[in-house]
């Protein structure tokens, strides 16, 4: 198991979330997110990742948000705004 | 394509093959034409010229040549850890050589439908040629292999085969959703993409690369992904589109893992002299990346189209299926 990265679990698996949700991944290993990071919480989004800045940013470059740790589910969306 | 229909005209000596450009059009063109052969072919070509040996030659030919010009830029290490470590670094925002943060922030329809159309030569085969080296792997390399290949062509529903969900998103996009559609305006970029998963698939001597390149694409496509959906909501596209981006974030993180410890771990079990060959396959699935994504910024900051432009008809958008 990756220290960072997120526990595997044969699936199908069925979560229920702290604010009440029941969710179900059918997939052959489910990997449930650890880090509390990932914007499809409960399932791992590899927003674990270890992040570098970029070499050479480009005039036009925007960095991407950070990833708050929080509330679980709060996480979706984070970076949307609206069109 | 005039060999293959039967009227036959000379094939490429080796010598003129060896003269081309490894990477541009005529021999990126002639490489995915042939391996079509093994895929679906074409309609009007006998399906038996899939082992001419004349082709098969002139194949073998080009292959080398590709191959040879691929190998002078990867590094030739045997570094397993560090290759992938390189892949599971995100970088923080952009530094702007990414395509799926450029398609985000500029969240432009024409743009995501040229990449769309483009990227359908990639994703209509996806996962077809990973699984020609099942017959080459054992035990626990094998067993994790086809678990992920089950997942990738829909785990049993038709209608959830990976790319069943892209021609889904060409619909969405108002795309020609038929199997090769965009062959034509694809440029040598686009094409080496995908001939570098069938050079390595249909080679056993590959199996390392070829399990590289799984590797490489598992990985990186997570974070991708979850940009491209944005990208796609952004510019006001349907479900179907982002439904493809969405499923690729949390399959992908699923597969990396299984792609890593598994695929990975059990082919160097069994096999380690063949940590180089992954490392070749992680690396020439980054160096061709990495010149289409160049290819794909430079057409769109020079406000051009990416396609290649067709005789008589500038390509100004992609066809749809209603042109």
């Amino acid at each position: 198991m990756d220290p960072e990265g997120p526990v595997l679990i044969e699936g199908p698996v069925t979560m229920r979330t702290p604010d009440g949700r029941s969710v179900t991944s059918e997939r052959f290993v489910v990997a449930v997110c650890t880090c509390r990071r990932s914007r499809t919480y409960p399932w791992c989004d590899t927003s674990h990742r270890r992040r570098e800045k970029a070499a050479a940013p480009s005039d036009d470059a925007r960095p991407e948000p950070p990833c708050r740790p929080g509330p679980p589910g709060d996480h979706n969306e984070s970076e949307e705004s609206a069109p | 394509m005039a060999y293959l229909t039967g009227d036959r005209t000379r094939l490429p000596s080796d010598d003129e093959v060896r003269r081309a450009d490894p990477l541009g059009d005529d021999v990126q063109l002639l490489l995915y034409v042939l391996y079509e052969t093994h895929y679906r072919g074409f309609a009007s070509v006998d399906e038996d010229l899939e082992w001419d040996p004349a082709l098969l030659a002139v194949r073998s030919a080009a292959e080398q040549h590709f191959l040879t010009a691929v190998r002078a830029e990867t590094s030739g290490d045997a570094d397993v850890a560090k290759a992938v470590g390189a892949l599971l670094t995100e970088p923080v925002g952009d530094d702007g050589t990414s395509v799926s943060h450029h398609l985000m922030r500029e969240a432009r329809l024409g743009q995501l439908r040229e990449y769309a159309a483009l990227r359908s030569l990639y994703h209509l085969k996806e996962a077809d040629p990973h699984v020609w080296v099942v017959p080459r792997l054992r035990g626990r390399a094998k067993a994790a292999m086809v678990a992920i290949e089950y997942d990738e062509f829909g785990a049993g529903r038709a209608e959830d085969v990976h790319a069943q969900l892209f021609a889904d998103l060409l619909a969405d996009l108002g795309l020609d959703t038929s199997y090769g559609a965009y062959v034509d305006v694809a440029p040598a970029e686009v094409l080496a993409t995908v001939n570098l998963m069938s050079l390595f698939g249909l080679h056993r001597s590959l199996r390392g690369a070829l399990v590289g390149h799984f590797a490489a694409v598992e990985i990186t496509s997570s974070p991708g992904s979850r940009r491209l959906a944005q990208a796609l909501r952004r510019a006001g596209a349907g479900p179907a589109a982002q439904r493809f981006y969405d499923e690729h974030v949390e399959a992908d993180a699923v597969h990396e893992q299984v792609v890593r410890h598994e695929v990975i771990g059990g082919l160097l079990e069994d096999e380690p002299w063949l940590a180089a060959d992954v490392v070749l396959g992680i690396e020439a699935t980054g160096l061709l990346e990495d010149r289409l994504a160049a290819h794909l910024l430079a057409a769109w900051r020079d406000g051009r189209s990416a396609l290649r432009e067709l005789p008589g008809a500038p390509a100004s958008s992609p066809p749809t299926t209603d042109s």
